[in-house]
């Protein structure tokens, strides 16, 4: 639909074109050559172009009011955090405010030309300054963005303030070209350290855990989905692994990058989860999704993860039937210190009591 | 020092009649390696020229792949060639990696090689020296060493262009680790190298060319030049520099240190990286340093792009109102306070990259204050043209196509500079489109202005006005098609230098609006051969122009139709007045040109000016004293 009148619009420009490209020659021709260019020959080319961008500008407004609901069920997806419909609130209330100025100064603009496109019999006002005029437009912008400054700053101080002690801490970490996540697990809640040397993509290790730590052993990681709880905090811990990266999570208006050397963080609270939005939104097939937004390469765009939002209890009870990296892999099991290896042990006899019991027989 | 003591002996007033050009120049020191300032300006415009075909060229390429995902790009393989890769079935595609090269030069070639070089060097160059009334620029050689340096520069950045591996591809912001590991993306490979070295020569070629503008208009300024009688272009163009000198070197370490950590294993940048199964030695560097640096020039670039536009446009909107431009003091300081501000806003292109949030919050406020003197400077255009008495040359439809821009452009800049609305927009085509409208297109219609106005001082003939309309009305509503609904898409959260986004449910929408971009993209791209037409045909064929088509003031006008080496043939003429004197109660003519003495014009004077007739004499006896000690 927008393609066909897109189309028409151009091929009218064009039309356009030829016409007064044609008007042109024709008064050319009248006048034949002139040498100066004196008062006199300014011809009809004056008019049209004064009363052409005054068009333009009639065309515009139609244009940019029509295209704006036509676009609009797409614009802002459906804000699912608390932080969320805040912002979205001072995108539009601040797209208001810019929108006004817009319509105004733009009118003003292609008002003008035509108004006082060339008049032999009129001369131009000598006008060269006006302080109060001055002052007055330095002013008010200067009050309308001390305003929006202020708004602007309590909003960012808020969404930007340390995360609450009881938030979720989840760790997203960016590589060429995918995300993964870890989780502290269900048994001490504490992500275990990380170190990048310890990364080992052909044993497994693609996160670089550290099984010195004891907080590791049961840390378990995704690198399909995420989930996390509905209405309640979540604290992202972000890293990268190789290049500049960034977690974008469209609908929760979560953005920040992943910076190799430099961990970051994001916190916020979703308030829809993934099934309200599939009722919402009439489309059992909706997923919230993870974007990655500052360029790594080859398939920067296709660095995807699916995040599922879950009511709290179906979070802790998904949670629960995650098995721990260690149980997962564990061959790990020789970089466990002897000191820790009783505790570590627990989470690979989960996998096989009696492999388990032999390789503890060995061990004792 | 040979040519310097040259142009200081025929400014010297004493000689009454000045320049005679008696030796006859070889082709080569006349048009090559050439000293003189408008010859020098002439080949930075070409230069630009080139490049910008070459820019906008690449730009309907991944365009192409934006608007027409699904599209067969096999014909464009005798071009593109191993960057086209073909299916069994014959149809092919734009290389992933290629996009990502494609979208990196085409911000490098516009930002620094059209916008910057072609831009400042083209009217800067050629302006200075006639509005200020001199000979030359302060030093002829140190000019022409700016042009060559910046034509190795391009040189190297067109070679890298056809390496194996590609030009640069981490996007014209270069961000290590990503630029800095050529495991990382081929582009960083060899044409990563090519990359930096042609930056570092082009700054080097922006220094020495900054450097000789700012001491021409501080030196060379003609009889009764003072600074209030400056030009607004002089005051951009000056403005202009200053933030290119103090700007620039801070890029060339940025490079610096980047080139260290590509070649000699510094860490200055990269800490804690593990890739293609190995983990690197280096610790202890930041990637965040990096982009410190990068923006301490980048984001001065942007205004060293915006600010010569805005000084031509000023002349253009002034004469061609018939009107003096509307508070010149108020747009000198909102120039400088624009130029101060400048410097200290860099980080607002950093919210979302970890740093830390307060200093988020203090480069905000700064952000949103650099607002009032852009919306000053916009209110005092159209305050301009109220009551004008305006003709509509091309080159004045492409200025008030400027301030259009500008206020559309510039608006959007009002929330992306809030950092709490920044999280969801930053990196999205909102920011792409915010740009290219604020000091992309505007910046290119101030250029495209700037050539249509001062092509008569430049050639001596005049280009075609119908082409010129024609022109300017398929590039305005082309770019306005372009970058208007990007905003739209950009709202939607589409993120930038995806080479799709079909991959996302959530970026699955808006198809038709890229498509549709894709197209006014090319009407707006075609809309260019009228220009490069009209430019090469009038240069050659087009109709002899008269001393002063404009009829404005300013003091190039005064010159001989085609000005030789030296500009003016015999004395430089003297100023009395600012040059902004149209349509004057009293006067006869709409029209009085700077080196008209007040007491020529009693019938128009002000009381003030009045007063001023009996400084006259005392600007006439000015004998200034050009002997610069070795």
């Amino acid at each position: 639909m927008t393609l066909i009148i897109g189309l028409l619009a151009i091929l009218f420009l064009i039309l356009t074109g030829v016409v007064i490209s044609k008007t042109q020659q024709l008064i050319k021709g009248v006048k034949g050559e002139i040498e100066e260019k004196e008062y006199n020959s300014l011809n009809k080319s004056n008019n049209l172009n004064a009363i052409g961008l005054f068009i333009f500008w009639i065309i515009s407004v139609i244009g940019v009011i029509w295209s704006f609901f036509d676009a609009r069920k797409d614009f802002l997806p459906e804000a699912s955090s608390v932080h969320g419909k805040e912002t979205d609130y001072w995108f539009w209330l601040s797209m208001a405010v810019i929108m006004a100025a817009f319509f105004v100064v733009n009118t003003l603009l292609f008002y003008f030309p035509m108004k006082y496109k060339f008049d032999k019999n009129r001369k131009a006002t000598f006008y060269p300054h006006n302080n109060n005029l001055e002052v007055i437009w330095t002013i008010v912008p200067a009050l309308i963005m001390a305003g929006l400054v202020f708004t602007g700053l309590r909003v960012w101080n808020k969404v930007m303030a340390d995360a609450p002690e009881d938030a979720e801490v989840i760790e997203i970490m960016g590589r060429q070209f995918a995300w993964a996540v870890r989780y502290p697990g269900v048994d001490d809640n504490k992500l275990g350290n990380y170190d990048f040397r310890l990364m080992d993509d052909a044993a497994g290790n693609n996160f670089g855990i550290d099984f010195t730590d004891q907080n590791s052993f049961d840390d378990f990681t995704n690198g399909t989905e995420m989930h996390i709880p509905k209405g309640k905090p979540v604290n992202l811990k972000i890293r990268a692994r190789d290049v500049l990266h960034s977690v974008f999570i469209p609908h929760m208006r979560v953005k920040m990058d992943a910076v190799p050397g430099m961990p970051t963080k994001f916190w916020f609270v979703a308030d829809k989860s993934t099934e309200d939005m599939r009722k919402e939104l009439g489309n059992p097939d909706f997923n919230y999704e993870i974007a990655c937004t500052e360029v790594c390469g080859r398939s920067h765009f296709g660095m995807k993860l699916i995040m599922i939002v879950d009511e709290p209890a179906d979070y802790e009870k998904w949670k629960k039937e995650q098995k721990p990296f260690l149980t997962l892999n564990p061959d790990f099991l020789s970089k466990v210190p002897e000191n820790l290896k009783a505790r570590a042990l627990k989470y690979v006899e989960s996998e096989s009591a009696s492999e388990v019991a032999a390789v503890t027989d060995v061990t004792e | 020092m040979a040519t310097v003591a040259e142009h200081i002996e025929t400014q010297d007033h004493a000689h009454g009649h000045g320049h005679e050009e008696h030796h006859e120049q070889s082709f080569i020191r006349k048009y090559i390696f050439s000293e003189d300032h408008k010859v020098i300006a002439k080949q930075y415009l070409f230069s630009g020229i080139i490049w910008a075909v070459i820019g906008g060229l690449m730009s309907l390429v991944f365009r192409l792949q934006l608007g027409f995902p699904e599209m067969d790009m096999a014909w464009l393989k005798p071009v593109l060639g191993q960057w086209v890769s073909l299916a069994p079935d014959g149809t092919g595609k734009l290389d992933p990696n290629f996009y990502l090269a494609l979208v990196t030069m085409h911000g490098t070639i516009m930002v620094f090689f059209v916008l910057t070089a072609g831009l400042s060097g083209t009217f800067s160059n050629f302006l200075i020296p006639l509005q200020v009334g001199a000979r030359d620029m302060a030093s002829g050689f140190m000019n022409m060493l700016s042009y060559w340096f910046f034509f190795i520069s391009s040189v190297i950045m067109f070679w890298s262009i056809f390496l194996e591996t590609g030009p640069a591809g981490g996007g014209w912001v270069i961000y290590p680790p990503l630029s800095a590991l050529g495991e990382a993306n081929p582009g960083s490979q060899s044409g990563m190298t090519l990359w930096l070295v042609a930056m570092a020569l082009f700054i080097v070629s922006s220094l020495l060319g900054g450097i000789n503008y700012v001491t021409t208009v501080i030196n060379l300024r003609t009889k009764g030049m003072s600074f209030d009688r400056l030009p607004l272009t002089i005051w951009a163009f000056t403005f202009t520099a200053i933030l290119g000198i103090l700007s620039f070197p801070v890029l060339l370490s940025a490079a610096l240190l980047l080139i260290f950590d590509r070649s000699f294993g510094t860490s200055f940048y990269l800490s804690d990286i593990y890739i293609n199964g190995h983990a690197l030695p280096n610790q202890g560097g930041s990637p965040i340093l990096f982009q410190h640096l990068f923006w301490f020039l980048g984001h001065p670039e942007v205004y060293i792009v915006i600010l010569p536009a805005l000084g031509l446009t000023s002349e253009i909107i002034a004469t061609n109102s018939r009107k003096p431009i509307f508070g010149y003091k108020a747009m000198i300081f909102s120039m400088a306070g624009i130029m101060f501000l400048a410097f200290i806003v860099w980080a607002h292109h950093m919210f979302m990259t970890g740093m830390n949030p307060f200093l988020g919050s203090v480069f905000m406020l700064l952000t949103l204050i650099i607002a009032v003197p852009s919306a000053v400077k916009a209110f005092n255009y159209i305050t301009t043209l109220w009551r004008g008495n305006i003709i509509f040359t091309p080159a004045m439809m492409f200025a008030i196509g400027l301030v259009s821009f500008f206020v559309s452009g510039g608006l959007t800049g009002i929330i992306l500079g809030n950092s709490s609305l920044d999280i969801q927009l930053h990196d999205t085509y909102f920011v792409v489109a915010h740009f290219h409208l604020v000091m992309g297109a505007a910046a290119i219609f101030g250029m495209i202005g700037g050539v249509y106005h001062w092509f008569p001082k430049m050639f001596g003939r005049m280009m075609n006005d119908t082409l010129g309309y024609l022109h300017f009305w398929l590039t305005f509503i082309g770019v306005y098609l372009v970058f208007f609904p990007m905003h739209y898409i950009g709202i939607a959260g589409f993120p930038r230098r995806y080479y799709q986004w079909s991959g996302f449910e959530t970026f699955n929408t808006f198809a038709d609006l890229n498509a549709f971009m894709t197209i006014a993209a090319i009407l707006a791209f075609a809309a260019q051969i009228i220009f490069i037409y009209n430019f090469i045909y009038s240069i050659f064929w087009g109709k002899k122009a008269p001393a002063n088509p404009w009829r404005s003031n300013t003091l190039e006008w005064t010159t001989p139709i085609n000005p030789g080496h030296g500009n003016w043939p015999g004395e430089i003429p003297t100023v009395y007045r600012w040059p902004y004197d149209y349509s004057k109660p009293g006067s006869e003519s709409d029209f009085i040109p700077q080196n008209i003495p007040f007491s020529a014009t009693p019938e128009s004077n002000l009381p003030e000016e009045n007063e001023m007739i009996s400084e006259e004499k005392e600007i006439e006896k000015i004998e200034f004293n050009h002997n610069i000690p070795d």
